[in-house]
């Protein structure tokens, strides 16, 4: 991370030096400081209340019912979690929103599912197996219902906004699979390596 | 038919989700409110926690963006890419998409107004962005947000999810509006 970071902002600001428009990124650095704290302020609001509700949810025992129902798959996929466990719940919901193309609520419960992962990392400073296979289910994430792009589409004034559902279904399936084994050879891998 | 199950569903979700847990918590004599103040509580520090990492990332971003190196990149890429029969256009989606969602929207947008949401363009780039996701922001929030340093193999595994979300894209839109 620290390394793309560098080389972002390296690359960006050579490129920038020899082709000659520094006064464009002179302008872009103020303003993506400032979008970056508009666009999270403008996300405070559905993150308070995901996490509001989620609360709800796992205070009255519904989060639990359901991720007893579900863990099975969870099971397969993340073995090092233990049976019960709240991670457990907060990963399905954030699965579950992202399928949906529930995006406001995705990332809070996603946030929320590191948290508890987290508390199972016996190194606080190095990813966990179960945080990497989670980033790689969640950056992947097959999708039913891509609400922002049909949303795109009708604004857009198409005569059929949901004809890409199909292929964004098959398309992160595929990505999602590629995903899954590409974290288990790299996990396997670096167990080999310990 | 399916469509209009499927927009059925996209409405009613959240309504509805929201519907079965409020009934739940009530019948299980749980103070609603005030549980959902605390919980609540917690997304609000969150949000103020990640504040930094944002910033941090957005700038990052925000100068090679703006630099000429975006379309450097795509240049040089363009030939090699053309070669297997993905067009030039959807081709600076492929760069953009793990760094930024917005820029990537903004560009999807742009192709639709410019070809039409209904030409095979439209629909590759809208199948392009649905498909993929904004990797390196996700994993930059997500490990910050509780102190991870090393992200040790996400971001090959991410990255290499984004490209085959990219390659799978082209490929079934090639097969079923080429």
């Amino acid at each position: 991370m620290n390394l793309v970071f560098a080389l972002l902002v390296i690359l960006g600001l050579l490129t920038g030096i020899f082709t000659g428009d520094l006064q464009v990124i002179n302008e872009e650095i103020l303003l993506s400081a400032q979008a970056a704290v508009e666009r999270i302020m403008s996300l405070m609001g559905v993150f308070t209340l995901w996490l509001g509700i989620a609360k709800v949810a796992e205070k009255s025992g519904l989060l639990a019912a359901f991720t007893k129902y579900m863990s099975p798959l969870v099971k397969i996929l993340f073995p090092s979690i233990p049976k019960g466990h709240p991670a457990m719940g907060a990963i399905l919901m954030n699965m579950s929103a992202n399928l949906f193309g529930f995006g406001s609520a995705a990332t809070p419960f996603g946030l929320k599912a590191m948290e508890e992962l987290q508390k199972l990392n016996p190194e606080r400073e190095n990813a966990s197996e179960a945080m990497c296979t989670f980033l790689a289910i969640n950056t992947s994430s097959i999708t039913l219902i891509p609400t922002t792009i049909i949303a795109l589409r009708v604004n857009a004034g198409s005569t059929n906004p949901f004809e890409i559902i199909g292929t964004i279904f098959f398309a992160t399936t595929v990505s999602t699979i590629c995903a899954i084994s590409a974290d288990y050879i790299f996990r396997s891998l670096s167990r080999r390596r310990k | 038919m399916l469509f209009k199950i499927i927009s059925t569903i996209s409405v009613w979700i959240v309504p509805l989700f929201l519907l079965i847990v409020f009934l739940h918590a009530q019948y299980k004599g749980i103070k609603i409110y005030d549980t959902f103040i605390e919980g609540a509580k917690e997304g609000f520090w969150l949000v103020v926690r990640l504040i930094p990492y944002i910033v941090g990332i957005y700038v990052a971003i925000g100068i090679f963006r703006s630099s000429s190196a975006l379309s450097i990149l795509t240049r040089g890429l363009t030939p090699v890419l053309n070669l297997f029969g993905i067009p030039g256009e959807v081709i600076p989606l492929l760069i953009t998409r793990p760094l930024s969602g917005p820029a990537t929207l903004g560009l999807v947008s742009e192709l639709i107004d410019k070809f039409g949401p209904d030409t095979f363009i439209g629909k590759l780039a809208s199948t392009i962005d649905g498909s993929t996701d904004t990797t390196l922001y996700i994993l930059a929030v997500y490990f910050a947000s509780v102190g991870v340093k090393n992200a040790r193999y996400s971001l090959p595994v991410g990255l290499l999810a984004d490209v085959t979300g990219f390659v799978a894209a082209v490929y079934i839109c090639l097969r079923i509006f080429g």
